[in-house]
């Protein structure tokens, strides 16, 4: 290949990068839009845009929006918009690069028991901590269920050392199900304990965008940011990983070091959005093989993309989230597998993907 | 989950659980008259044949059945009674049975001398061989999910049956019914007259305001409620109120989670809080959510601290229940 073929090739290649993630700035974007204009109350779904624009600094347009319908736009609706976002961004970045790390396109960001160590944590929390961390400052339920979400993921980690003698993709793995079965009994015995609870840590398993406020927003969003800038940072040692452990470490990738980085990575932010959100299934699975679909399955371009799409992805499913049932709330988790579970069938009978 | 449970009940369980429990007394007694008696009052004919297939445990396992009803004959009143609800546990104390009860479940806290019988029992998951252990003439369930009934009718236990109920009327129906079975009756005769005077005092001594006032009953933080065809809700529409839950209607069942904005848009006058026990909500926390504060509730100070296991139970004290809303409702509307 000359110089200038490959010159050809690159500007071609970075083309193509700019319009696919113009396209998902753009997918996102409207989701955004969509999710802050409708809703089971306030104003009129195109008057919101309007107002949008009218709060811009500058400018003032007659929209007919009165102050107690911005008041649930901007108080009520728009940290669940900003929040879903946020937590389908996160759980699609993490899905794609775990499934990298262990080249394997069953995985998604709770392999190795971020989200059921949130759920135990949580449990614990409404269970016997209730009267222990009664006096707390910050709301105790997300904050035990990070701590132990982040425990659960470094116990998995530690076994899965200790197995066979090195951390492979597959002994990672198994040490995933063996913790997750644990945690999930500790869980179970808990619950059992406390029937009372048992409707809200059901509520809090399910998942839910319902109760967002700015608070969660401010609370998730460092976790987020820390964790998509590493996460990006390695997503062409990634690509690497596809040729498999051996052939990445001859290729002078540092194969452990690296699988710890991005791990450590996706579980912070994983850890954070679960425990504020709960554990919202097949949006972390699935987004990322959607994206391989339309837009292949390279990691340099996967991982923006993912962020991107996933963000949007649970924006638009919390839409009918709230209005399916209005004024009840459909949960989230449902509406994401309700959707996700029947297209994964689809991918799995039609597709052979490539990691 | 307890919810989902409640609203199971109601729609199929009531009266099937009620006559079930009912031919367990009446095999336990061995008194057919007053058993057809209290089924004739108040059920129609049509629910008498689908009580049957609840009540083999009683008049099927000839053995056990014949055992049981001698014992119960020989004693006349159960002196030795189980309770695994929380409300029947109360029911007992206010109909002067409460020396007859030997455990409660773990939930029975009121009055406080239930407090001092073993209280380790779970209603919810019963142990069949904890609950035997105090050798029980009859155990009181709160709605029988997982055949308990038939558990203890097979080592000869009789067991009653009084799920969650829909309507104060059904309350009455239980008091009565615990008051025959424990050798109560004039004093279930008189707790019942005396929960409808006071109901009907409260009622009558409340202002109707033109316009009615419009109220949601919160049950957790992430928004549940409960509409007026549950048993809490039924204590709102007594005084005339509107609650906002109804207009979920056919979307969440009888305890909907709301949507937050509809909340704050429909702007309710009253904000009765059932998680104050459970999950520490207060007039505070709930002036402090973001979008809150300009609900007329909020602004009048008419968010009402409730008691929540008054509110999830169906015993006697839902007049006291009854009687914070009146206060609350001529405060709101005065």
């Amino acid at each position: 290949m000359t110089t200038a073929d490959q010159f050809v090739s690159e500007t071609r290649r970075v083309r193509t990068d700019a319009q696919w993630y113009a396209s998902a700035g753009t997918f996102l974007l409207v989701a955004v839009l969509v999710g802050a204009s409708i809703g089971p109350a306030g104003p009129d779904w195109w008057r919101v845009p309007l107002e949008f624009v009218n709060r811009l600094p500058l400018v003032s347009i007659d929209t007919g929006v009165s102050d107690v319908e911005w008041n649930i736009v901007w108080q009520i609706r728009m940290p669940r918009v900003l929040l879903g976002g946020l937590v389908g961004g996160m759980l699609s970045i993490a899905g794609a690069s775990y499934q990298g790390v262990f080249r394997n396109p069953l995985v998604d960001p709770y392999l190795l028991g971020a989200a059921a160590g949130a759920g135990l944590g949580a449990t614990f929390a409404l269970t016997v901590g209730r009267s222990a961390t009664a006096t707390w400052a910050v709301d105790p339920v997300p904050t035990i269920a990070f701590i132990a979400s982040l425990l659960t993921v470094m116990i998995t980690y530690l076994v899965g050392g200790t197995v066979g003698g090195s951390r492979s993709g597959v002994t990672l793995v198994l040490a995933g199900v063996a913790v997750v079965s644990f945690a999930t009994a500790l869980q179970t015995f808990l619950l059992q304990r406390n029937l009372d609870v048992v409707r809200e840590v059901f509520q809090w398993i399910l998942g839910r965008l319902s109760g967002a406020t700015w608070d969660d927003v401010r609370l998730v969003a460092p976790y987020v940011a820390v964790s998509c800038v590493v996460l990006m940072l390695h997503r062409r040692h990634l690509d690497v990983f596809r040729v498999g452990d051996d052939e990445a470490a001859t290729l002078g990738v540092s194969v452990a070091r690296t699988r710890l980085v991005i791990v450590v990575a996706a579980t912070l932010g994983t850890a954070a959005v679960v425990s504020v959100s709960g554990l919202i299934g097949f949006v972390g699975l699935v987004v990322p093989h959607i994206i391989r679909l339309i837009a292949g399955s390279g990691y340099r371009r996967l991982l923006p993309l993912s962020l991107m799409g996933g963000a949007g992805f649970l924006i638009l499913a919390d839409v009918p989230g709230r209005m399916l049932t209005n004024p009840a709330e459909t949960p989230i988790g449902v509406v994401t597998a309700f959707i996700g579970a029947p297209f994964f069938i689809y991918l799995l009978r039609t597709r052979r993907v490539s990691v | 989950m307890r919810s989902t449970e409640r609203r199971t009940t109601r729609t199929t369980r009531t009266l099937v659980g009620v006559l079930a429990g009912l031919s367990l007394v009446a095999a336990a007694c061995g008194n057919d008259d007053s058993s057809e008696d209290t089924v004739g009052t108040d059920a129609p004919a049509s629910t008498e044949a689908s009580a049957a297939p609840n009540a083999p445990a009683a008049t099927d396992a000839p053995g056990a059945t014949d055992a049981a009803a001698d014992e119960a004959d020989m004693a006349d009143v159960p002196e030795r009674v189980v309770s695994l609800s929380p409300t029947h546990t109360e029911i007992m104390f206010a109909i002067g049975a409460g020396d007859q009860l030997v455990a409660v479940d773990e939930f029975s806290n009121y009055p406080p001398e239930a407090l001092e019988l073993p209280n380790d029992l779970s209603g919810f998951e019963p142990n069949i061989e904890a609950i035997a252990g105090f050798e029980p003439d009859v155990v009181l369930i709160g709605g029988d999910f997982s055949g308990v009934g038939e558990q203890l009718a097979a080592i000869d236990i009789a067991s009653w049956d009084g799920p969650a109920a829909a309507t104060v009327d059904d309350t009455y129906a239980q008091i009565t019914q615990l008051g025959e079975l424990t050798g109560h009756v004039d004093e279930a005769d008189a707790l019942v007259a005396s929960m409808q005077e006071d109901l009907e005092a409260l009622i009558a001594s409340t202002p109707v305001p033109a316009e009615a006032l419009s109220i949601y009953h919160e049950l957790d933080p992430t928004y549940f409620s409960a509409d007026s065809t549950t048993f809490i809700g039924e204590i709102y529409a007594l005084f005339g109120l509107r609650n906002i839950a109804d207009e979920a209607e056919g979307s969440g069942g009888a305890f909907p989670q709301l949507n937050a904005e509809f909340i704050v848009s429909t702007n309710p006058d009253m904000i009765f809080l059932a998680d104050t026990k459970c999950c520490g909500e207060t007039v505070v926390t709930v002036s402090a959510r973001d979008g809150w504060g300009d609900i007329t509730a909020v602004q009048n100070g008419a968010v009402i601290e409730m008691d929540d296991d008054i509110a999830s139970r169906w015993g006697p004290r839902v007049v006291d229940y009854a009687a914070a809303v009146a206060a609350a409702v001529t405060t709101a509307a005065g």
